[in-house]
């Protein structure tokens, strides 16, 4: 086994699972995405701004109560789109195959129980604050299961039981980059000849206080009205997303050994750490990731999971106009910002731009992005974290 | 002359550089000492109030002062602790300028009750709810929150810090991680995209929610009297682990490049494996088949025989669902050797350090091929006749150690296990 091969393998993106605030499935996405319509809420959360998950019956992909139970939003988001990949890819059920597939998920966690909580600060803003008292509020309060609900590798977790995946199970956390360097390892694996094929991908719920306070402490959540990605430069921020997105990839030599249709092939995934002690730092560093993604023909297209926070945007705007030629799409515009989803979600949307023969339209009042007429065969796909991290993916057609 | 490549073609990963810190105390020779000697490092808890609580004790780290606490604050001082002291060693690099990735082992993050009860109060409110909080969180007045609260802000400290290269990775696999983190590394040398990698894993969790979490789940010993009794590994009296703090580094690189610089090698990792388990969020299969298949991915990985391990680095984490399982996994795969095999748990002193325990198990499997000595089950009073290893129960033992395997297990049906040799193999 983790024979190195002589020569890297061709991976496949044979599987796309999308759960989204627009809706469930390839279908109900792409339509979405080709009227331009979007799914904000302005007021459940005001002033904040979040796109809800669109609801979907989760007995189809998680068809035990008692599992459902078990699990938090986030973790019944992604194991729901984990599901939907797998079926896309057709092993669901394929017990030889899970049972040797990889998986890595991109995960955050700890969604808080606000009631708990409350309580607690308001016992102790009414003078409860004896020795004891924060031990007794929690062995009281918390239910004991919810723990499991916010582990972080409980989502990789409820995956392997719900679904099966088991041949090994990895979490990787960080924001955005966990979502990119997930499809990063993932991907050299395979071609390395490490792994055959693997499950990839992660979710967020948007709908969530505990989580807009963490980014509010620094300022990054979109308020007020919404406006997309690129028209936020005065008024800097994201607006939490909903979102699972997981993948499929595979080695071609294994698709076409199970006749797997692909995609698209994956070709590369680069990422790197700018420490963004200086302006410019981000640009550069997206432009050395740009240098190492391979042969690139224009003109072509980006998808990009630009944030809208500052200044990072700015100076990805900056990269972007350096490569004109290049269609950009933006996903903070059209499911707003999801996270450690984002790149996967990206690549999925990627790889189904492709077998669809054409990139969904702009939407974009500034004019950044523009038409795209022709079929697109080359995709690369951005991330700039909101705080840390940079990543690119090419996802191309297959020859 | 060793060949610099396996017997499967791939380069050979060796160990130049290791770093932990325990309970137990700072650094290896300080760990050594105390774990051959067998003492504990468990004790009562005195960061916060213990009212209330069923457990009273656990592994803290509190010669490493943190105000305010944190246990992400903690996490990452541990983690430079350790992570200096084996860069320090391997002598890789130069300062602030480690030439390979960094593949981290850490906890999941969040904001925790001091921090939150600060957000509480300054809404000078009594009748407090998300919205009260949301109102006072922005503003820049809590900016710092953001940055120390981010799952990757560890990794980015440790990625700035030492001078690591490329995408650090945060990872989690439960009390697999430290695993885990080296395996990472493992396959990214064989891969040919580093000659080196810094591999680390983390954890300062000894918090009132997170003892509270374990103690829910009926996780957690009991035995708070005396605290240094409390973790009683493959006995029949176990009833739970402790908690416990603590960090592991190690450097890797492959055989070739340490050997071109003529650094001093530590120890092969021979092999690495890891199996899933899809039957209980906290429970292992009954069968035990993912613990026996991640045990036989790992020899299988480092191209080895169950007849060439000579001392196996338990897991043993003192619960009673734990200590059982991993008796059938290794009998299964051992057979008529499994009560020849010393088996031991490092647990017994320094706690169970979670994320971090990978790591710093592995590190000990390391000190314990370079001193040919078996560190002890210690606790060890009343046998488990349901689970009979050769524990090297209470007393160390001198011993020719040549293949260790480390075993990690963890919620969410994590399994991971290495093997470290001396010599490749």
């Amino acid at each position: 086994m983790n024979q190195l091969k002589s020569n890297s393998a061709e991976v496949w993106i044979t599987g796309i699972g999308l759960a989204t605030s627009l809706g469930e499935g390839l279908e109900a996405n792409w339509d979405a995405l080709n009227a331009r319509r979007i799914n904000v809420d302005e007021k459940g959360f005001a002033p904040y701004i979040v796109h809800p998950w669109a609801p979907v019956n989760l007995d189809t992909q998680i068809p035990k109560k008692g599992d459902q139970r078990q699990m938090e939003a986030w973790q019944r988001i992604g194991t729901y789109a984990a599901g939907l990949a797998l079926e896309s890819a057709g092993v669901k059920d394929n017990k030889e195959i899970l049972g040797r597939m990889d998986m890595i998920v991109a995960a955050g966690g700890g969604e808080r129980d606000l009631r708990v909580d409350c309580n607690i600060l308001n016992l102790e803003a009414k003078g409860n604050s004896g020795p004891g008292f924060l031990n007794e509020r929690l062995m009281n309060d918390l239910r004991p299961t919810l723990f499991l609900a916010q582990l972080s590798n409980l989502l990789a977790g409820n995956i392997a039981i719900v679904h099966g995946v088991t041949g090994s199970s990895r979490t990787f956390m960080g924001e955005e980059a966990a979502g990119v360097d997930a499809a990063r390892i993932a991907l050299a694996r395979i071609a390395a000849g490490q792994s055959d094929i693997a499950l990839i991908g992660g979710s967020q719920n948007g709908e969530r206080k505990d989580l807009l306070v963490l980014y509010e402490f620094g300022g990054f959540n979109l308020k007020g009205k919404f406006a997309p990605v690129w028209t936020r430069e005065n008024d800097a921020g994201f607006a939490l997303g909903s979102a699972g997105a997981f993948l499929v990839i595979e080695s071609k030599v294994h698709a076409q050994a199970r006749g797997a249709k692909p995609y698209a092939r994956l070709t590369s995934v680069v990422a790197d750490l700018a420490h963004r002690k200086h302006p410019g730092e981000v640009r550069v560093s997206l432009e050395n990731l740009w240098s190492k993604l391979g042969k690139l023909d224009s003109p072509g297209a980006i998808i990009t999971g630009a944030t809208g926070a500052e200044p990072v945007t700015s100076e990805e705007v900056a990269f972007l106009r350096e490569h004109p030629d290049f269609a950009v799409r933006s996903t903070g515009t059209m499911f707003g910002h999801t996270m450690e989803t984002q790149f996967p979600l990206g690549i999925g949307l990627a790889a189904l731009s492709i077998s669809r023969g054409s990139l969904f339209p702009p939407n974009d009042p500034t004019g950044l992005e523009v038409e795209m007429s022709k079929p697109p065969t080359q995709i690369v796909v951005v991330g700039a974290g909101h705080w840390r991290g940079e990543g690119m993916a090419l996802v191309e057609a297959v020859k | 002359m060793t060949a610099p490549r396996d017997k499967f073609g791939r380069p050979i990963v060796v160990v130049t550089g290791m770093g932990v810190v325990t309970s137990l105390g700072a650094g290896k020779a300080d760990n050594w000492k105390k774990l051959s000697a067998g003492e504990s490092g468990i004790r009562t808890i005195t960061r916060f109030p213990t009212e209330g609580l069923k457990t009273t004790m656990a592994g803290t780290v509190d010669f490493v002062p943190v105000e305010p606490f944190s246990s992400t604050d903690l996490s990452e001082r541990l983690a430079d602790i350790a992570t200096e002291e084996a860069v320090a060693q391997s002598a890789l690099g130069s300062k602030g300028d480690f030439p390979g990735p960094l593949f981290l082992a850490v906890a999941p993050v969040e904001v925790e009750w001091p921090q939150r009860l600060e957000l509480g109060r300054a809404t000078g409110e009594t009748d407090i709810d998300y919205d009260a909080i949301l109102r006072v969180s922005g503003g820049g007045q809590f900016t710092q929150y953001h940055r120390r609260f981010q799952f990757g802000s560890v990794a980015d400290h440790l990625a700035g810090k030492f001078g690591t290269k490329g995408s650090p990775i945060s990872l989690s696999t439960a009390c697999a991680s430290g695993g885990t983190a080296i395996q990472l590394g493992v396959e990214a040398i064989r891969r040919g995209e580093a000659d080196a990698a810094l591999c680390v894993a983390t954890d300062g969790s000894v918090n009132p929610e997170a003892l509270v979490r374990f103690s829910l789940l009926s996780a957690l010993s009991t035995h708070n009297d005396p605290p240094q009794a409390a973790v009683r590994p493959f006995a029949k009296n176990r009833d739970g682990f402790v908690m416990a703090e603590g960090a592991g580094a190690l450097v890797l690189e492959s055989l070739e490049a340490a050997t071109a610089r003529g650094a001093k090698i530590l120890g092969v990792l021979a092999g690495c494996g890891e199996l899933a388990d899809s039957f209980h969020r906290t429970r292992s299969s009954p069968d035990g088949k993912p613990i026996i298949g991640c045990v036989r991915n790992a020899l299988s990985d480092a191209g080895i025989g169950p007849e060439e391990i000579d001392y196996i680095n338990a897991h043993g984490t003192g619960t009673p669902e734990n200590d059982k399982m991993e008796y059938l996994g290794i009998s299964t795969v051992f057979g008529e050797r499994t009560g020849q095999i010393p088996v031991s748990s490092n647990k017994s002193m320094v706690g169970h350090t979670l994320s971090a325990a990978g790591a710093v198990e592995a590190v000990f499997s390391l000190l314990t091929l370079e001193h040919q000595r078996i560190p002890p089950t210690i606790n060890y009073d009343v046998p488990d006749p349901a689970i009979p290893f050769d524990v090297v129960p209470n007393k160390a033992r001198d011993a020719r150690v040549t293949a260790v395997m480390s075993n990690s297990f963890g919620f969410g049906g994590q399994n991971a296990s290495l093997i470290l040799t001396r010599e490749p193999v």
